[in-house]
């Protein structure tokens, strides 16, 4: 296995309405690295992702998972390798059951029946969802659709996990269950993601995205502390980077 | 608005009833399944004028009703959402058929009269035996018996996306709507116009989203056929089920038994 897991040079794309979202994003990840990409609203982050696992393909460009190009004879080897967790988990939980959806990808796979049972139940008890698995899918509260959503993926072992805004629609609390989760595994996680203090919490690197192209690359805790970066991504820092307004306050009126 | 919501609601709730463990429950579905195919095709052989003969099948939705532990209150609301249908069909009849084919004293009753009472009866049968079978299998089962039995699989995941999505779909025709209510006053905004765009806008995002949920099928390694794991075994107790109820039909369907009750009644009084 090359070191080089996830290997992104000059990648471009525009769809078909002639709109470039991608324009030159060059970037290399190695194993077990977390990395989150950042970005202002249509910076080219979604667009990104999904030339990760071959459900677009680039115009220009190269994307290597592990030690295969991305082209159609490798498609099945990398979608194996890359798991989507998408934005939203009501895209991709379509089986009329959890345990039918988390184990679609086992049995796409081709896996004996009762390695597709062991590994539905490990993917479950993984993100705490086993109680829920003859439940549908539309009766699950957000914070569980995501869970199952990510148990879905799972499921399939993948190296490498690619993640939309995995904490949209949660509630704080069960937002910091899922990085207490994320944190935990070992993969090679990528996440798209607005939600700063989640990838201070998680990633040790990030990406910074602009109009389709890679702007900054390096250490998650220099970039967010890069006022100027910031600014011009339509970014901001995270809260808890930011002073205390409570003591700030005394500290003004003390001056 | 109120009303579409709680139609939804109501629909689910034939999801929870499914989920409940009664003996009827607990049947194969592709028992229950065929005993429904059976017994549907028995209540509409019988001939036109029908009604002696059909009142008798009336115990198998009783007999499933008390034994599924379904709620009979709700189905009977379920029925009568659908028995305007049933009754447009048969209304004309009493005014087409005027031959006079009973005479209950001074009364006369028209073939088109008794016509019309043998589709309702009909219809109230058909339909809840269908009831009934989604009630105590849940649609998800009867898709996968469907399957199992040979129908098409393209068919068969159809209706399985047709009923996962159905639930999306109008929670999003349900925002749309909400959206330009906020924002219409006095009727203005109402309008048909505003209500094509509406519809076309509601195109538009079913199409993105299968689009999405294709691309997340392909993501997991679809390849045009969905594999199912769930165990099916036909044990005794199904068959007796279905051939149990099934001979009972027929037998109901050959020998008018409320007749035959009549006459014996009436031959041993003499």
């Amino acid at each position: 296995m090359s070191h080089h897991l996830v290997e992104v040079k000059d990648l471009e794309y525009a769809y078909p309405d002639g709109t470039k979202v991608l324009r030159g994003v060059s970037f290399r990840l190695t194993h077990g690295e977390a990395v989150a990409i950042v970005g202002a609203n249509g910076a080219g982050k979604s667009t990104l992702l999904l030339q990760l696992n071959g459900c677009l393909f680039p115009q220009a460009g190269t994307v290597r998972i592990g030690d295969f190009p991305l082209n159609k004879g490798t498609l099945s080897y990398v979608r194996r390798t890359v798991g989507m967790v998408f934005q939203d988990p009501d895209d991709q939980l379509f089986m009329p059951r959890v345990y039918d959806d988390v184990a679609f990808g086992p049995l796409n796979l081709g896996l004996p029946p009762e390695e597709v049972e062991e590994r539905v139940m490990q993917a479950l008890a993984t993100v705490g969802a086993a109680h829920l698995k003859d439940r549908p899918p539309y009766r699950l509260s957000g914070g569980e659709k995501r869970a199952v959503a990510i148990a879905a993926v799972l499921s399939m072992s993948p190296s490498i996990l690619v993640m939309d805004e995995p904490t949209s629609y949660l509630d704080p609390k069960t937002r910091r269950q899922l990085i207490e989760l994320l944190k935990t595994f070992k993969h090679t996680r990528i996440i798209a993601t607005h939600d700063l203090d989640l990838v201070l919490d998680l990633c040790s690197r990030t990406i910074v995205l602009k109009e389709g192209q890679v702007v900054a690359d390096g250490p998650t805790l220099a970039i967010l502390q890069n006022q100027e970066l910031l600014d011009s991504s339509n970014l901001e820092k995270p809260l808890c980077l930011q002073g205390c307004p409570v003591c700030q306050g005394r500290k003004a009126s003390a001056d | 608005m109120v009303t579409i919501e709680s139609s939804l609601l109501n629909i689910g709730y034939f999801e929870t009833l499914s989920y409940q463990r009664t003996p009827l429950h607990r049947l194969d579905p592709r028992a229950k399944l065929l005993t429904t195919v059976v017994f549907i095709i028995a209540v509409v052989s019988f001939g036109k004028y029908e009604i002696t003969g059909l009142l008798p099948l009336v115990i198998y939705p009783v007999a499933l009703i008390a034994v599924g532990n379904l709620p009979p209150g709700y189905l009977v609301r379920k029925i009568l959402l659908a028995a305007p249908f049933a009754f447009f069909i048969g209304i004309f009849n009493p005014l087409l058929d005027r031959n006079v084919l009973v005479q209950l004293g001074p009364v006369g009753l028209s073939g088109g009269w008794i016509s019309f009472a043998s589709i309702m009866i009909r219809f109230t049968l058909t339909v809840s035996a269908a009831l009934i079978l989604i009630a105590s299998t849940g649609l998800n089962a009867v898709c996968l018996a469907l399957e199992r039995l040979g129908a098409p699989t393209s068919f068969v995941v159809q209706l399985l996306f047709l009923y996962r999505y159905i639930f999306v779909l109008t929670d999003e025709a349900l925002r749309l709507v909400r959206a330009r209510a906020l924002r219409s006053f006095q009727g203005r905004g109402l309008g048909f116009k505003v209500f094509t765009y509406l519809i076309g806008q509601l195109l538009l995002r079913t199409l993105a989203r299968a689009q999405r949920i294709h691309l997340a099928m392909r993501s997991r390694g679809f390849d045009g056929k969905i594999r199912l794991v769930r165990p099916l075994e036909i044990h005794l107790k199904d068959a007796v089920f279905f051939v149990g109820w099934s001979t009972l039909f027929i037998l109901m369907r050959w020998y008018n038994i409320p007749q035959l009750l009549g006459h014996l009644l009436t031959g041993l009084a003499r």
